[in-house]
C-alpha cells in the first residue's frame, strides 16, 4: 500500500491547568491515505479536536506536543519551521471550524475571505479565484452562486455559511481537510444539506478528510473509517461498516446503545381530566413582528409534551409566554383550570412556584459566584421558608435525588462541575420549588450523548416519582422518541401538527413533519444515499422547507 | 544634519545587531524553535533593550544626571523592598494570602507594600509626624537632606516650606487628608453610580433612558472645569466654614465621578442581566434588592474593583488639582496638591541645585507613587479574575 498522506505516530499532547502540565492525549497513532475520510468520535474531553489541530502541526494556547510525530506527505510538522507550515496551511491542509459564524471575519465579504488563501499562496489570481469560488458555491448548492460571495457573513444563514466555509477550505484544492464538528450547531434539515454538500465535494476532488464529531449517525454517513477516542486514548478503529455492525470494545457498544433508550408511551388521559397547563389560542410578538400565531396545546399531569421545530419556529417563545416573561397579546394560559396572569410580575408566589424552568445552557443558568448549596438553598428558603440547618438538609436531599453525592458537591462552585453535573443542578433547582410543571428548554442539546441519555433517564424517573408534567422543547427527534408522550410540531410560530407520540411517528404525516423525520440521520451508512435517491437533491434541507412556503 | 546621520547610523547598527543576534542564537542553540522562528522585530526589540541599558549606564556616570541616579536608586530599592515583602508574605500568614503571594508578580507586591505604607502613615499620622501639620518650627525654605553643609538641618530631614513648617510632617499629614478624603469620595461615587447603574440595567426601559441621558449630560461637561465651577459656587455657600467646603468638595467630586461608575456598572450589569440565572431569579419572584446585591453584584466585582482603583487615582488627582488651584482642601491643612503649588517655583532651580528642586517634587512624587501602586495592584487583580474565568 502507498505511503499514507498523513502519518501520526504516538502523538502525545499536554495541556496546562493550574500551572501544571497534564497529559490529555496519550500516544495516538493515525494513518490517512489520499482521498480517504476518517471519522474521529468521542465525548467532549476525548481530545478529538486537539488531535485534529495537531494534525496540522498546530496547538492551542496552553497545549503542547510533548512526544510523537506528525508527518504530512513526508514533512515533519512537529519540528517544521513556521515558514514551512505557513506554506502548507490553507494550501494543502485546510480546516473547517464548528461555528462558521464565529470563524468568518464579520467585517469582510465572503469572496474576499475566500480568495485570500489562493492569492496568497500563488495558486490562482484574484480573478480566477473569484470565478472558481462561484463554481464551488454552485457545486455546494448555495443559492445565487454568482452573487452570494459578495455578501457579508451576517447576510447569509448558518447552513449557507457553513457551506461557504467548506468552499473556502476547498479554494486551494487541499490534500487534507479537517472538519471539526461542522454541523453540530445546525438544525437537522440544514445539517443534511451541509452533509450532502461536504460529501459530494470531498468525493469529487478526492480530498482526504478528518471528520470530527460526537454524532455517530453523522459520522456513519461521512467516514470510510471510524476511530473512537476516550479521554485521550484510542479505543478502537475499524471501517465504518465493521464498526457499526460489530463493535469490539464495551465503550463503543455503550456509545452505540445510547439511542435505544425509549420509555413506553403512557395511556391517554381520561377525557374529563383537567390539564396542568393549558395554552389556548395565544399570539405573541416581539415589537411589531408577530412570532406566535394561535398556538394551543394541553399538558396533563405526569405527562411529557415535546415541542419540536427548527430554530426560529417559536418553540422557545411559547415557553417564554407560559413563564410570563413575554406576555402574549392574545389568548389564555391556565394552570389547573384556573387562569394564570399573563405577566409573571402579576403572578402570586404560589403560581410562580408551580411553573419551573430548566435551561439549555447550564453554564449561564447557574450563577457562577454562588455555591451549589446557595443556588439550591435559595428557592427552598424563598418558597418554603426553610432556613439554616434544615435548609442544608433539604439541599442534601435534592442532591441525592439528582444522583450527586451531596457532601462532595454542596460547597462547590458551578465552574467545578462538568456539563452534565451542572444540568443536574439545574434540574435540582427546579425541583427545589416542588413544582407541578417544568419547562425543559433543549436541556440535553449541549451535552454528550451518554450524558444526555442519563439526564433523560433522570427526568423520566423524577416524573414517575413526583407526578411532574414536562414541556420538552427540542429539535432532536431522537430525544422526542425517548421521552415524549405527546408531540407538538411547530413551524414559523404555528402548530403544524400535534398528537400522541405513536401517532406522530407513524405515517401519514404533515409534509413538514415528514421532512423533519426524514432528515434525522440514522446509524446506517447507506441512509444518506437512500434518502437522496428517494427525494432527490432538490427536496432536502432549506430548499424543501422553502418549497412548503 | 549630523544628528540625522547619527540617528540613521544607530538604527542601522541596531538592525544589523538584531540580525546577528538571531543568527548567533540559532547557531548556538542548535536550531531551537525559539531563535529559529523568532520574528525579526522581536530580535530588534532585544537589541533596543540592550542599547537602552547601555545608554542608562553611560548616563549614570554623567555628573549632571542627579535625578536619573536618584530614580534608579529608588527603583532598585523599591524592587528589593517588594521582593522582600513578597518573600515574607509567602511564608507568614494564613494559607490564602500565602497562596496569593506565591502567584504574585513583583509589581503587585510593590503596589500592596506601598499602599500599606500609605495607609499606616495616614492612620497614625499624629503619632508618626515629628511636628504638627500647621506648626511653624524653623527657618523658611530649608533644603532637604539634613546636611548643614548643603543648607539642611538634621531636625528637618526633608526641609521646611515657605513659612517654615516641617515638610516631613506635612507629607505624612497630607497622606491622611488627601488620601482619606479621596477614599471617602470614591466610596460615595461607587455607591451612587454602582447602585443606579445596576438598577438601570435591571429595570431598563424609560428609567434606564432618563438616567443614562442625564449622565450623558453630566459627562458632556469637562469634569475639572465643572468641578471648579461648582466649587466656586460652593465656596460662596460655605462662607468661612472650612470643613463645609471640604464636605461640598467630596460630594461634588463624588457626583461627577459617579457618572463614570454608572456607565461601567450599567454596561457590566446589562451583560449580566441577560443571563439565564437572572431570569430564573426573576421568575422565582425575587425583589430588586436581591437581584442587585445577590445575583448581579457578585458577578461584577472584578471590573468594579478595577474601576475602583482607577477611579480612586482620578479622584485623588482631581482633589490635588483643585487644591493646587486653590479651591480644594484649604490651608492650613496639609495637602499634597497645595504643597506642590506652594513650592512650585523651586523647580526652576533644578539645573544647579537638585536639592532645592526636590522640594515640590516630594509631594508630587507621593502622588505619583500612590497612583502607580494602586494601578499595579488593580492590574494584577484584573489579570487574576480574568484567569479565573477560563
Amino acid at each position: 500500500m502507498a505511503e499514507p498522506l498523513l502519518k501520526i505516530r504516538n502523538l502525545t499532547l499536554e495541556g496546562r491547568s493550574d500551572e501544571e502540565w497534564t497529559q490529555i492525549v496519550n500516544g495516538v497513532d493515525l494513518d490517512l491515505h489520499k482521498g480517504e475520510v476518517l471519522g474521529l468520535i468521542g465525548e467532549s474531553g476525548a481530545g478529538k479536536s486537539t488531535i485534529g489541530l495537531a494534525a496540522m502541526g498546530f496547538t492551542r494556547d496552553g497545549v503542547r506536543i510533548s512526544d510523537g510525530s506528525v508527518e504530512f506527505d513526508g514533512i515533519d510538522l512537529v519540528n517544521a519551521r513556521m515558514s514551512v507550515k505557513r506554506r502548507l496551511l490553507g494550501k494543502r491542509i485546510a480546516y473547517v471550524a464548528q461555528s462558521a459564524a464565529a470563524s468568518f471575519n464579520p467585517a469582510h465579504k465572503l469572496i474576499d475571505q475566500h480568495t485570500e488563501a489562493p492569492v496568497r499562496h500563488d495558486v490562482m489570481s484574484r480573478k480566477e479565484s473569484e470565478a472558481d469560488a462561484m463554481e464551488l458555491y454552485a457545486k455546494l448548492r448555495l443559492p445565487n452562486p454568482e452573487e452570494i460571495g459578495f455578501r457579508f457573513p451576517h447576510q447569509v444563514s448558518g447552513g449557507q455559511l457553513q457551506r461557504a466555509m467548506t468552499a473556502m477550505a476547498m479554494s486551494c484544492r487541499p490534500d487534507l481537510i479537517i472538519f471539526d464538528e461542522p454541523t453540530t450547531a445546525l438544525d437537522v434539515t440544514t445539517q443534511i444539506e451541509v452533509l450532502t454538500a461536504i460529501r459530494d465535494i470531498v468525493e469529487q476532488f478526492g480530498t482526504a478528510a478528518i471528520y470530527i464529531t460526537h454524532d455517530l449517525a453523522v459520522v456513519a454517513q461521512m467516514a470510510d473509517r471510524i476511530k473512537v477516542l476516550f479521554r485521550g486514548d484510542e479505543v478502537e478503529e475499524a471501517s465504518t461498516r465493521e464498526m457499526l455492525d460489530t463493535p469490539q470494545e464495551d465503550y463503543t457498544r455503550s456509545l452505540w446503545a445510547v439511542r435505544s433508550f425509549e420509555r413506553p408511551a403512557k395511556p391517554a388521559p381520561t377525557a374529563d381530566a383537567v390539564p396542568v397547563i393549558s395554552v389556548s389560542g395565544i399570539d405573541a410578538s416581539y415589537g411589531k413582528t408577530q412570532v406566535l400565531h394561535d398556538v394551543s396545546f394541553d399538558i396533563h399531569e405526569a405527562r411529557t409534551v415535546a415541542v419540536v421545530g427548527e430554530s426560529g419556529s417559536g418553540k422557545s417563545t411559547a415557553a417564554r409566554c407560559i413563564t410570563g416573561l413575554l406576555p402574549p397579546t392574545n389568548g389564555v394560559i391556565r394552570l389547573d383550570g384556573r387562569d394564570l396572569p399573563l405577566d409573571y410580575r402579576k403572578r402570586s408566589k404560589e403560581q410562580l412556584r408551580q411553573v419551573q424552568m430548566i435551561y439549555q445552557m447550564a453554564d449561564t443558568a447557574l450563577n457562577p459566584r454562588k455555591t451549589i448549596g446557595q443556588i439550591l438553598g435559595r428557592p427552598i428558603e424563598f418558597y418554603r421558608d426553610i432556613k439554616g440547618r434544615a435548609r442544608r438538609r433539604e439541599v442534601e436531599k435534592l442532591l441525592d435525588e439528582v444522583e450527586l453525592p451531596a457532601s462532595e458537591y454542596i460547597d462547590r462552585l458551578p465552574s467545578e462541575l462538568s456539563g452534565g453535573q451542572k444540568q443536574r443542578i439545574g434540574i435540582a433547582r427546579a425541583l427545589a420549588a416542588e413544582p407541578r410543571f417544568i419547562i425543559c428548554d433543549e436541556v440535553t442539546s449541549a451535552l454528550d450523548q451518554l450524558v444526555a441519555e442519563s439526564i433523560l433517564k433522570l427526568l423520566a424517573r423524577l416524573q414517575d416519582e413526583r407526578k411532574l408534567s414536562y414541556m420538552f422543547i427540542t429539535h432532536d427527534l431522537a430525544t422526542v422518541r425517548a421521552i415524549a408522550d405527546e408531540v407538538v410540531v411547530m413551524k414559523d410560530g404555528e402548530v403544524v401538527e400535534q398528537g400522541p407520540k405513536t401517532e406522530m411517528f407513524t405515517p401519514p404525516h404533515h409534509p413538514y413533519t415528514d421532512l423533519l423525520l426524514s432528515s434525522v440521520p440514522e446509524m446506517d451508512p447507506d441512509w444518506l444515499n437512500r434518502l437522496l435517491d428517494e427525494r432527490g437533491r432538490e427536496n432536502i434541507g432549506d430548499a424543501a422547507v422553502d418549497k412548503m412556503g | 544634519m549630523s544628528g540625522w546621520l547619527w540617528a540613521f547610523l544607530i538604527l542601522a547598527g541596531l538592525l544589523a545587531a538584531a540580525w546577528a543576534f538571531r543568527a548567533a542564537g540559532t547557531a548556538v542553540t542548535k536550531n531551537r524553535p525559539y531563535f529559529r522562528d523568532m520574528p525579526f522585530t522581536v530580535a530588534f526589540g532585544y537589541m533596543v533593550a540592550v542599547a537602552a541599558v547601555a545608554g542608562g549606564l553611560w548616563l549614570w556616570f554623567q555628573p549632571g544626571a542627579v535625578f536619573f541616579r536618584w530614580a534608579v536608586q529608588f527603583f532598585v530599592a523599591a524592587a528589593i523592598a517588594a521582593f522582600l515583602f513578597r518573600l515574607v508574605g509567602r511564608h507568614v500568614g494564613p494559607g490564602v494570602t500565602r497562596k496569593a503571594f506565591r502567584q504574585m508578580p513583583l509589581t503587585a507586591s510593590f503596589g500592596i507594600l506601598a499602599i500599606l505604607v500609605y495607609a499606616i502613615l495616614a492612620i497614625f499620622a499624629p503619632v508618626l509626624a515629628p511636628y504638627g501639620q500647621s506648626e511653624v518650627v524653623g527657618t523658611v525654605n530649608m533644603l532637604p537632606g539634613g546636611n548643614p553643609a548643603t543648607g539642611g538641618d538634621p531636625a528637618h530631614p526633608l526641609g521646611t516650606d515657605q513659612i517654615g513648617r516641617d515638610l516631613l510632617s506635612r507629607l505624612i499629614y497630607g497622606a491622611q487628608n488627601t488620601v482619606g478624603i479621596a477614599f471617602a469620595t470614591t466610596c460615595i461615587a461607587f455607591f451612587l453610580g454602582g447602585s443606579l447603574g445596576f438598577l438601570a440595567a435591571i429595570i431598563g426601559g424609560w428609567f434606564d433612558n432618563i438616567l443614562a441621558r442625564l449622565v450623558d449630560v453630566l459627562m458632556a461637561i469637562p469634569s475639572l472645569i465643572f468641578a471648579l465651577l461648582l466649587m466656586t459656587i460652593a465656596s460662596a455657600w460655605a462662607g468661612s466654614q472650612q470643613w463645609q467646603l471640604t464636605l461640598y468638595m467630596v460630594f461634588i467630586i463624588a457626583v461627577i465621578d459617579s457618572t463614570r461608575v454608572f456607565r461601567l456598572a450599567r454596561a457590566v450589569g446589562q451583560n449580566i442581566v441577560v443571563m439565564d440565572y437572572i431570569e430564573a431569579a426573576k421568575l422565582r419572584g425575587e425583589g430588586l434588592g436581591y437581584l442587585i446585591f445577590k445575583e448581579v453584584l457578585p458577578n461584577a466585582t472584578a471590573p468594579l474593583l478595577a474601576e475602583f482603583g482607577l477611579r480612586f487615582c482620578f479622584v485623588f488627582l482631581t482633589i490635588a488639582a483643585l487644591s493646587f488651584l486653590g479651591v480644594g482642601i484649604q490651608p492650613p491643612l496639609a495637602d499634597w496638591g497645595t504643597m506642590v503649588r506652594d513650592l512650585a517655583q523651586f523647580i526652576n532651580f533644578a539645573a544647579f541645585s537638585p536639592l532645592a528642586a526636590a522640594l515640590p517634587l516630594m509631594a508630587a512624587g507621593a502622588i505619583a507613587l500612590l497612583t502607580v501602586a494602586v494601578n499595579f495592584v488593580v492590574d494584577w487583580m484584573l489579570h487574576r479574575s480574568s484567569g479565573l474565568k477560563d
